[in-house]
C-alpha cells in the first residue's frame, strides 16, 4: 500500500509540473497584453511599457517560468494583475464558494440518486423502476443551467423566497450565505443525481445476479438485508468510480452555474481572468483546477481500497 | 397538518431572511453593473467600472462633470485663469479631510498632479496633464499650476476620474484600500460578486441621503432581468439586454430610462491598407451600411444614430447623420470607379460585447450585398488590443470609444485606424489653442466635418444607456456625460 501512494503522488507531481509548463507555453503564444489591456485604448505606447515593468512581463520567458514554478513551490502564487491582491488569497476567497457548491451538490446527488437507483433496481420493470428511469431521463436531457434559469423563475422572481443570484460572503451569516446556495446546488445536483440513480441500478442489478447473492439468499436472508449487507457495498465501486469522474464534470459545471447565479467562485475567476488577461490568475488556476482532478482521482483510488478489499491486495 | 404547515413556514421565513426585506429600508440601496472593477484607483486603470464606482463616491477632483456634462466645482471652490490662458489658480474648499482624517491642502494637489504627469505615471489619460509646466502653492488653500502652452480642454480633463486627488501617504495602497476626500468610503469588497460603501462621516457636503450602497456585479444580461425582477437590485446602472426593455417598461413597480453615453460605435476601417486607402471604397462603404437598421438589430434602436467621432450629448456636436444615406446603388458605383467593381474579400475581427457581435452579422450581409465578402472574426479584448489596436492588423472592426470628447484621437498617426491628415493634426491643435468656447466648439464641428469627408471610419450610433430602477428611487443618472453613479444624488421618495 505504502508503495503504492508514493508511486501515485510522484505521479501527481510530474503531472502538476508537466501541466504548468503546457499552460505556460500556451499563455506566452497567445497574444495579449495585460498592461493594455488595463489601461485601454487611449493609453500611449510609454504607459503601457511603464505597467510592463512594473508587472516584470519584461523579464525573459525562461525567467519568468522559474520565478512562476518556484513561487508556486513556496505557496507565492504571484499577485493578481488586475486585481493587484495575492492570487493565494483570490483563490481561497473563491473556494469559499466553489468547494461547498461542488461538494453539497455531490452529497444531494449521492443522496437523491444511489437511493433511488436500488430503489429501481429491487424491483426491475416495475412501477417505481419505471418512475425513476423517467427521472433519471429528464435529468440527463436537462442541461444544469437551463434548470437554473427556471429554479430563479419559481423561487426568486416568482415566490421570492430565495436571491436570484450573487453570494453575500460566510460573514454576511449563515442564513443568507447558505439561502444563496440553496439554487445553485439543486441546479447542480440534478443531472448528477440522475446519472447516479442509472449507474447504481445497473450496478445492483448487475450484483443481485451474482452466485452470491443466491447464496444468501438461500442461507435464508431477506431482501432488504440482503441487498444492504452484500449488493450495496459491491455495487459501490463503479458508482465510486462515477462520483470521482462526476465531480471533475462538476467542478466544470460549477463554472456555468457560477455564472447563471453570479457566483464569486473559482470558474468565474477564471472567466474574468482570461477576458482581463490576467494571465498570472489564469496559469495558477489551471494548476490548482489540475490538482483539484488529479487529488480527487487520488482519493477515488483510495476509496477503491475501502470499498473492496480486493483491489487493495492487487495494487 | 401541523407538521406540513410548521415546514412551509420554516420555509416562509428563510425566504424572509433571505430575499431583501418587504419594506423599502430607505438608507440603504443595492445598485447592479455589469462590470466589477479590479482595482478602485482610478488613476491605475482605464476601466469603466472602476469610475462607476468611484467617481464623486470615493475620489473627488479639483472639479466634477456634473450629469448634463458640465464643469462644476469640487475640491476647488473657485478658480482663475489668467489673460493668456496660461495660468489656472485654484481656490481649495477648507474643512475638508481625508478619510484616514488627514487634512486636504494644496501639498495633496501638487503631489496628485506631479505623479499623473511624472514620466513613470501610468496614468491611461496622461494627455489631460502633460501641458502642465510648474505646480505652486502659494498657501495651504491655494495651487496655481501653468501650462506650457494654452490647452482649452485642460479643466475638463481635470474633472475625468484619472485626475482624482490623492494624499501621498496612501496613494500607493488606493488600488485595494482607497482613501478619498469624497462622501463614501469602501465598507466590504467580495471579489467577483459584490461591493458595499458607507456614508464617510465628516464629509464636507453634509450627510447624504443614502447611507450605505451596495454595488453588485452581474454579468449576465439574464441574471440582471432576475435580479430586478426579484427586488434583488434596486437599479441596474447600464443594462444590456435591450429586447427585454418592453417588458420592463411594462412593470410598474420599475423605471426605465434611456440616456445617451460618449460611447461612440464605429466601424473602424483600416486606412493604410488596401483596398481600404481608397477613400472612395471607404466612402462606398459608408453609403452600403444602414446605421438605423444596425442600430435596430443589435441593440433594439436604443442608441443614437451618428455621423462622425462626436456624441450628440456635446456641445459642439453637429448632425452629419445625412452624410452617407443607406444607398447600395450608389455604394456598387463608387466601387466600380475604385476599380472594385467585382468586390473583393475583408475581415472583420469583432471584440466580445454584444453589440459589437450583434452589429458584425448585420455589417457583413449589408456589404454583402454590395459585393464585399466580409469574414468575421471573433476576438477576445485582449487579442483585439494586440492584433487590431497595437498591430493595426486588421480590416475592419467594431467598436465603441467611450472616453468623452476623444476626437483628438484622430490627430495620432500611429493610432489604429492608420488616418494620417496634417490638415486634422493642425485642426485639433487649434482647438487645444481656442480658449473661447464659441471658437472651440466651431472647430469641433469643422473636425467632425473632416472626419466625414474623409470617410475615415463608419460612425453608426452612440451606445445608450439604459437605467432601470425601482420607481420609488430619484437621482440616477440619466445620460452618462462620463460613466459614474454618484450616490450623493440618489434618494428614496
Amino acid at each position: 500500500m505504502l508503495s503504492f501512494l508514493v508511486r501515485r503522488l510522484a505521479g501527481l507531481a510530474v503531472t502538476l509540473l508537466a501541466t504548468a509548463l503546457v499552460v505556460f507555453v500556451v499563455l506566452e503564444i497567445l497574444p495579449g497584453d495585460p498592461a493594455a489591456v488595463i489601461l485601454g485604448v487611449s493609453a500611449t505606447p510609454e504607459t503601457v511599457a511603464a505597467l510592463r515593468t512594473e508587472f516584470g512581463l519584461d523579464l525573459p520567458a525562461p525567467e519568468r517560468f522559474i520565478r512562476w514554478i518556484g513561487g508556486l513551490l513556496t505557496g507565492d502564487l504571484g499577485t493578481s494583475y488586475g486585481y493587484r491582491v495575492p492570487v493565494a488569497q483570490l483563490i481561497a476567497e473563491r473556494l469559499q464558494v466553489t468547494l461547498p457548491l461542488a461538494f453539497a451538490a455531490i452529497l444531494l446527488a449521492t443522496l437523491v440518486g444511489v437511493p433511488l437507483g436500488m430503489l429501481a433496481a429491487s424491483r426491475p420493470r416495475g412501477l417505481r423502476d419505471a418512475g425513476v428511469m423517467v427521472f433519471a431521463q429528464a435529468g440527463l436531457a436537462l442541461p444544469d443551467f437551463w434548470v437554473g434559469i427556471l429554479l430563479v423563475l419559481a423561487f426568486a422572481i416568482g415566490l421570492h423566497w430565495l436571491p436570484s443570484g450573487g453570494f453575500p460572503g460566510w460573514d454576511a451569516g449563515l442564513g443568507p450565505a447558505l439561502a444563496s446556495l440553496v439554487l445553485p446546488v439543486i441546479a447542480l445536483a440534478l443531472p448528477q443525481a440522475a446519472i447516479l440513480a442509472r449507474v447504481t441500478r445497473s450496478a445492483t442489478l448487475e450484483a443481485l445476479q451474482e452466485d452470491w447473492v443466491r447464496t444468501a439468499r438461500a442461507k435464508g436472508l431477506g431482501a432488504a438485508a440482503t441487498l444492504y449487507r452484500h449488493v450495496l457495498r459491491n455495487a459501490l465501486v463503479p458508482v465510486v468510480t462515477m462520483l470521482g469522474v462526476r465531480f471533475s464534470f462538476m467542478i466544470a459545471g460549477a463554472i456555468i452555474i457560477e455564472d447563471v447565479f453570479s457566483l464569486p467562485g473559482l470558474g468565474r475567476l477564471m472567466f474574468q481572468a482570461i477576458g482581463q488577461h490576467d494571465i498570472i490568475v489564469v496559469k495558477d488556476l489551471v494548476v490548482v483546477f489540475a490538482a483539484l482532478v488529479v487529488g480527487i482521482n487520488f482519493l477515488v483510488d483510495i476509496a477503491y481500497g475501502i470499498v473492496d478489499p480486493r483491489l487493495r491486495r492487487r495494487a | 397538518m401541523p407538521y406540513r404547515r410548521s415546514v412551509l413556514l420554516a420555509a416562509l421565513v428563510a425566504g424572509g431572511i433571505a430575499s431583501p426585506a418587504l419594506a423599502q429600508d430607505k438608507s440603504q440601496v443595492v445598485l447592479c453593473q455589469t462590470l466589477e472593477p479590479t482595482v478602485l484607483d482610478p488613476t491605475a486603470g482605464a476601466a469603466q467600472a472602476i469610475r462607476e464606482v468611484t467617481y464623486g463616491n470615493i475620489f473627488e477632483g479639483l472639479v466634477a462633470i456634473d450629469r448634463a456634462g458640465k464643469i462644476v466645482p469640487k475640491l476647488a471652490e473657485s478658480w482663475q485663469i489668467s489673460a493668456d490662458n496660461l495660468v489656472y489658480t485654484f481656490k481649495l474648499k477648507s474643512g475638508v479631510t481625508f478619510h484616514d482624517g488627514t487634512p486636504f491642502t494644496s501639498a495633496d494637489v501638487k503631489y496628485s498632479l506631479e505623479r499623473a504627469v511624472a514620466p513613470d505615471s501610468k496614468n491611461a489619460q496622461k494627455w489631460i496633464f502633460t501641458p502642465i509646466a510648474s505646480i505652486e502653492t502659494p498657501d495651504a488653500a491655494t495651487v496655481k499650476v501653468t501650462l506650457k502652452q494654452v490647452a482649452a480642454n485642460f479643466l475638463y480633463g481635470l474633472g475625468w476620474g484619472d485626475a482624482i486627488i490623492v494624499s501621498e501617504k496612501t496613494a500607493a495602497a488606493n488600488a485595494t484600500t482607497p482613501v478619498g476626500t469624497g462622501p463614501y468610503k469602501l465598507d466590504k469588497w467580495t471579489r467577483g460578486d459584490r461591493l458595499s460603501l458607507v456614508a464617510a462621516e465628516g464629509w464636507w457636503g453634509g450627510k447624504p441621503a443614502i447611507a450605505r450602497a451596495t454595488f453588485r456585479f452581474i454579468n449576465d444580461p439574464q441574471a440582471q432581468l432576475a435580479a430586478i425582477q426579484s427586488g434583488d437590485c434596486d437599479a441596474l446602472t447600464n443594462f444590456g439586454a435591450a429586447e427585454a426593455l418592453p417588458t420592463l417598461k411594462a412593470d410598474k413597480r420599475l423605471t426605465v430610462t434611456i440616456g445617451k453615453t460618449e460611447g461612440e460605435t464605429i466601424i473602424a476601417m483600416n486606412n493604410g491598407k488596401k483596398p481600404l486607402d481608397d477613400l472612395r471604397v471607404r466612402r462606398a462603404i459608408a453609403h452600403a451600411v444602414d446605421r438605423n437598421q444596425v442600430n435596430l438589430g443589435a441593440i433594439n434602436g436604443t442608441g443614437t444614430p451618428i455621423g462622425s467621432h462626436f456624441s450628440p450629448a456635446q456641445p459642439g456636436y453637429v448632425d452629419l447623420t445625412g452624410r452617407y444615406p443607406y444607398d447600395p446603388a450608389k455604394a456598387k458605383a463608387l466601387l466600380a470607379e475604385a476599380g472594385y467593381g467585382s468586390g473583393f474579400d475583408l475581415t472583420l475581427k469583432v471584440p466580445p460585447p454584444a453589440y459589437a457581435r450583434r452589429s458584425s452579422e448585420i455589417v457583413a450581409a449589408m456589404l454583402g450585398e454590395v459585393g464585399i465578402r466580409v469574414s468575421i472574426e471573433n476576438v477576445e479584448f485582449p487579442q483585439w488590443l494586440d492584433r487590431v489596436f497595437k498591430n493595426k492588423d486588421y480590416d475592419l472592426t467594431i467598436i465603441s470609444h467611450t472616453e468623452p470628447l476623444d476626437i483628438n484621437i484622430y490627430a495620432r498617426p500611429d493610432y489604429y485606424f492608420n488616418y494620417k491628415s496634417q490638415a486634422f493634426v493642425d485642426l485639433m491643435k487649434k482647438v487645444d489653442a481656442a480658449v473661447d468656447d464659441k471658437t472651440r466648439l466651431a472647430l469641433y464641428g469643422d473636425a467632425q466635418k473632416m472626419l466625414a469627408e474623409d470617410s475615415v471610419n463608419v460612425f453608426l450610433f452612440v451606445l445608450p444607456k439604459v437605467t432601470v430602477s425601482k420607481a420609488a428611487l430619484t437621482g440616477m443618472w440619466a445620460d452618462w456625460p462620463l460613466p459614474a453613479t454618484p450616490l450623493t444624488d440618489l434618494a428614496w421618495q
